[in-house]
């Protein structure tokens, strides 16, 4: 068969492996693990726990199988060469000449984020092993988180949009699930439903973005690749093509970009992150370092070309996802100033990395954008599972810095050094990880002529160090204070009031312990809570020198394995063609030293002309026709149109790394962290009296104050405005818009036409305008009062109107159609 | 025989079932009328099958017809509970859905 | 000839019944007492049942006949007669807005009047249509139907639990 002559033609050039070759099984062991807890969790010795930790760890073992594998297969290939990825497809469901298939796409990114996801969804198991013990919904907490990461990953391996979509969803309806974990709470299920909707917002965008791009790509996908629209590679590579219509693919990116937006908390669409920490902290770990933020992230860098020609990135001008992403940056993290809820801090800073991710990619910085969702789901995990450690162990399930922390340094030190190392990674310090990212972020961000977003982004560095110097501040320094100095408050415990009463087996079940909990103090936590912290404590401090520019080229291996070679490349290399290729040697005019010789293209082509298309499923197989040897001579992809051949990604440059410039970043930093430690110690250690209520002395800084702790007015402005304008009926609306405003302003009219002349006023605006406004008014009332009957409750009523609408529909067809 | 006297014939007895849905208040004959609909179509059903000389439209006209057995049954069976519970059946009077 | 005189007898007979039919159905929506709306509602399945005979659907007929006719009819007589006292004309067994009817319903037809005399003009029925058996209904019930015939098995199941359910006194 076809497959397995591709496999004879292509080994001495792209290896293969069992784990790539069935990464589709990475979200299936979860997804199955599902099922097992739902069914049989509750009668386990383990209530359910160890099916979801055994799945993570199966599918953490697949993905780092697939992930060396894939390492292998870069380093097999030709300098600077197409890896094409693995790619597996089966028929779905299809529906006259539409197929929808499942599969797999797995190359550079998909791996780097399977592993990522995989890594952090084990070890926040094992940490909701120990901070959930007891907790009532203990086997279906298990069950949402294991098919939560289900659906992360299915969206990560997916094939085609509809796949994607499917992991997408998924996940949505699990964020509600685990967000409203403690429902009896009704703050906690208003935070799930705020969740919810505002992404199911967003998801408007996904489904119109697919739909747009599948009727506009179809064609051209099916003719040039055999794939249909839906398909990553058939939309990554329609996108370079030349044949998208710039409204068409305009529209789309714009469309997914909105889902984006939703669902990785950009500005406006970021109100429901914060609250989001309703939950239980795992879930706040889990959801806000690598999965479900971070999807509108990973589906911009997934379908980046389709980003990059309809948004014009590169294009010498501001886009739409730089300056929603630059926007994200400064707005979060000021709000995260005045915060006093630690893990609210943190979601903050998660909304301003994603901004950062998001102005790294909208400013055609991928590779470090994506390397930022992997060193950020490190540390930012660790983060959270620090403050879920401090209120486990130490201030009673409250997260308030203010209130009840304080000075736990001597306390915990383990919780205290993991948060340090985070904390320093999350401000970009060198060497720890956030460095390499950030600072790539924002040194290729003005090296692609962004300058202003490079000041958004270094502002944003000086921010976020004096955020977190902040928190960390009132968590960790200064004198104990209310829970952690052993005080005992009922009702203000934020995060687990329904886990409480249930938390039997660690210590402060009765009241009695409690007391006797509250005189030894604060603790460090249990082994299966500290190491998880640890492991991810060491990756916050190790993973940047996966990819440490400053070191040299040589350093830069998630570049190497991540980044996908911006070459025009034989279709066969990525999907087989209906009819003869022959001799359609690609490219002729890039510059080429192909290690490949032109004959075994030419069979290759031949091979894939006599075979039935259908027959393969390793399409994902075949090699790539170009090879090349510099890694930053000027591919034609993403600028132009290829002749011939297809593009799968478009062609980016690199800023070089200058120790200047990263000198530069860290002195204001250092100016972050000092400002705010010289105010905190000012304000919170010795009360000085310039300081301490300068929000209510000084007017300009007091409204900015306001502001923040209002979230910008923009809840009210969701809840308040828009939601209560829509939930009463719109035909009242219209009439109170006419009697309130278009009334008061010809009323306004009127008076002024009194004062200048009486006659005006009384022929004209009494009796014309006057009446006219108010016939509007009364019009709308009248349609309010002549739809209202429509809502009779009688069925007849509906039935007529059911028919009549028939009937019209009907008519207009035979006219239409006669 | 032409085709279209039969799906004439049918959309006649269509709109006169579709009139009768609307016009009448009695739940009972609203009913009846929905009991018009259904064979009109039936009737449609086998003139295709007819004229396509297939045997499908038979069996779908079988089907219908044994639906048509269910929803009365379950539709007097709603009709004797309205009628238990207020005393009438007429549909105009059930309209706790009203707007 | 004999073929052209089964042809005009089957038109004559066609026009008869569906004279009848439309005139029954116009009785059991105007109609003013409920019994009689039924007893014409007989009328209409009756003539369908003849008619389905002029399409060759033996089968068919019987069946609506002994489901129809025979037990829905048996049905609505029951019906009407345990949800209303009395017997014999009323006055209000239409809605205030009946009218509305009136312009849907007719509207309706315009359409599918045009759209049928578009689509199939003055097609004929093949002249040679063979009766189908009850043995060819059969077979293809439990063949290629056998699924939905067995999701209608469930169906009826539900409805007669449904019903019992309903209309029980408890």
């Amino acid at each position: 068969m076809f497959a397995e002559a591709t496999e004879v033609a292509t080994e001495a050039v792209l290896r293969s492996g069992w784990f790539l070759e069935h990464a589709w099984a990475i979200p299936v062991i979860p997804a199955l693990s599902f099922f097992l807890i739902i069914f049989f969790g509750k009668r386990m010795p383990k209530k359910g726990s160890e099916f979801g930790v055994a799945s993570m760890l199966g599918a953490l073992v697949f993905a780092g199988g697939a992930a060396y594998e894939w390492i292998q297969r870069v380093n097999g290939a030709p300098e600077g060469a197409f890896v094409s990825p693995v790619v597996k497809t089966w028929t779905w469901w299809q529906n006259s000449g539409i197929s929808f298939g499942i599969g797999q796409h797995v190359d550079g990114l998909t791996v780097a984020i399977l592993l990522v996801v995989a890594f952090i969804s084990t070890l926040v198991q094992i940490y909701s092993l120990e901070y959930l013990r007891g907790d009532r919904r203990y086997t279906h907490f298990f069950a949402s988180l294991t098919l939560f990461s289900a659906g992360m990953l299915n969206m990560v391996v997916a094939e085609n949009m509809i796949q994607l979509i499917l992991g997408w969803e998924i996940m949505g309806l699990c964020s509600f699930l685990l967000i409203g974990h403690w429902w009896e709470e009704g703050a906690n299920s208003r935070a799930a439903l705020k969740a919810f909707f505002t992404t199911r917002t967003g998801d408007i965008g996904l489904l119109t973005g697919t739909a747009i791009l599948f009727f506009s790509a179809n064609e051209w996908t099916t003719k040039t690749l055999g794939v249909s629209g839906f398909s990553i590679r058939g939309l990554s590579s329609w996108a370079l093509s030349g044949d998208p219509g710039h409204a068409a693919i305009t529209m789309g990116a714009i469309a997914l970009f909105i889902a984006a937006i939703g669902k990785s908390g950009q500005f406006p669409l970021h109100t429901w992150l914060p609250d989001a920490m309703a939950g239980p902290t795992p879930v706040s770990s889990l959801l806000h370092s690598s999965t479900m933020v971070v999807a509108g992230v990973f589906l911009v860098a997934r379908l980046y070309p389709v980003f990059f020609k309809g948004m014009d990135i590169l294009g010498g001008s501001a886009n739409f996802i730089v300056v929603i992403g630059g926007i994200t940056i400064v707005i979060a993290a000021l709000l995260a100033f005045v915060q006093t809820d630690i893990k609210k801090v943190l979601a903050y800073s998660t909304v301003s990395q994603l901004g950062y991710m998001m102005m790294g990619l909208g400013a055609g910085a991928w590779l470090p954008a994506v390397f930022h969702i992997f060193t950020h789901a490190f540390f930012k995990a660790c983060l959270f599972l620090g403050a879920g450690s401090i209120s486990h162990s130490s201030s009673h399930h409250s997260f308030e810095m203010k209130k009840d922390m304080g000075g736990l340094s001597k306390f915990m030190p383990i919780t205290f050094g993991t948060w340090i190392i985070s904390t320093l990674a999350l401000c970009g310090v060198f060497p720890f990880s956030g460095f390499f990212s950030k600072d790539e972020i924002i040194d290729n961000v003005g090296h692609n002529g962004y300058n202003v977003f490079m000041i958004v982004g270094l502002t944003g560095a000086f921010l976020t160090a004096a955020y977190m110097t902040r928190a960390t501040y009132l968590t960790f320094f200064g004198q104990p204070r209310g829970a952690s100095a052993g005080e005992h408050h009922e009702e203000e415990s934020h995060d687990s009031h329904a886990a409480h009463d249930d938390h039997a087996d660690h210590g402060h079940d009765t009241h009695d312990s409690h007391d006797a909990h509250a005189s030894h103090g604060p603790h460090e936590s249990g082994w299966l809570i500290t190491v998880p912290l640890i492991i991810l404590a060491t990756l916050a401090l190790g993973s940047g020198f996966l990819n440490a520019a400053p070191f040299g080229e040589k350093w830069e291996n998630f570049k190497k394995w991540v980044e996908p070679s911006a070459e025009v490349i034989n279709p066969t290399g990525i999907a087989y063609v209906v009819g003869s290729v022959g001799e359609s040697r690609v490219a002729s005019d890039t510059p080429t030293d192909s290690t490949i010789a032109p004959t075994e293209v030419a069979t290759e082509g031949e091979q894939v002309a006599v075979e039935d298309p259908a027959a393969s499923h390793t399409e994902g197989e075949a090699l790539m026709a170009e090879a090349s040897g510099e890694m930053h001579h000027e591919s034609p992809c993403g600028t132009e149109t290829p002749e011939q051949g297809v593009c799968m990604a478009p062609q980016i440059h690199h800023a070089p790394f200058k120790w200047s410039k990263a000198a530069t970043s860290m002195l204001i930093v250092l100016a972050g962290f000092l400002l705010s430690l010289f105010m905190c110690i000012q304000l919170y250690e010795k009360k000085n009296k310039k300081f301490v209520g300068l929000t209510e002395r000084n007017k300009a800084l007091g409204f900015g104050y306001k502001l923040l702790v209002n979230k910008y007015y923009l809840d009210v402005l969701y809840e308040k405005i828009i939601v209560r304008s829509i939930a009463h009926p719109i035909a009242g609306a219209v009439y109170r818009f006419n009697q309130k405003v278009l009334d008061g302003v010809v009323n306004g009219a009127g008076t002024t036409a009194k004062g200048i002349a009486g006659w005006v006023y009384r022929n004209i605006d009494q009796r014309v305008v006057d009446g006219a406004v108010n016939g509007t008014g009364s019009v709308a009332h009248g349609a309010g009062s002549a739809l209202r009957p429509v809502q009779s409750g009688k069925v007849n009523q509906y039935g007529a109107l059911l028919f009549g609408a028939a009937a019209i529909g009907a008519l207009v067809l035979v006219i239409v159609n006669t | 025989m032409l085709v279209n006297q039969f799906l004439i014939l049918a959309a006649v007895l269509f709109c006169i079932g579709v009139y009768g849905v609307i016009a009448r208040k009695n739940a009972v004959l609203v009913l009846m009328s929905i009991e018009l609909i259904l064979n009109s179509v039936n009737i449609n059903l086998l003139a295709f099958s007819m004229r396509n000389g297939s045997l499908d439209g038979h069996i779908f006209a079988l089907y219908i017809i044994a639906i048509a057995a269910a929803e009365v049954g379950v539709g007097l069976a709603m009709v004797l509970l309205m009628y238990r519970n207020r005393r009438s059946i007429d549909l105009d009077e059930l309209s706790e859905m009203k707007g | 000839m004999f073929a052209s005189d089964v042809l005009v007898a089957q038109n004559i007979g066609f026009a008869i019944l569906a004279t009848i039919m439309v005139i029954g159905a116009l009785r059991v929506v105007t109609t003013s007492n409920v019994v009689h709306a039924a007893l014409w509602l007989v009328v209409v399945l009756a003539g369908a049942a003849a008619q389905y005979v002029l399409l060759a659907a033996e089968f068919v007929a019987i069946t609506q006949v002994l489901v129809y006719i025979g037990a829905v009819m048996v049905l609505f007589l029951f019906g009407t007669m345990l949800t209303r006292a009395r017997i014999g004309a009323e006055s209000d067994l239409n809605n205030k807005n009946w009218f509305l009817g009136i312009p849907v319903a007719v509207a309706l037809f315009v359409a599918m009047a045009i759209a049928l005399d578009s689509g199939f003009g003055s097609q004929k029925m093949p002249a040679d249509s063979a009766v189908a058996t009850t043995q060819e209904i059969s077979d293809q019930i439990f063949g290629p139907y056998l699924l939905p015939f067995w999701a209608l098995s469930f169906v009826l199941l539900a409805a007669v639990v449904g019903a019992i359910v309903l209309a029980r006194r408890d």
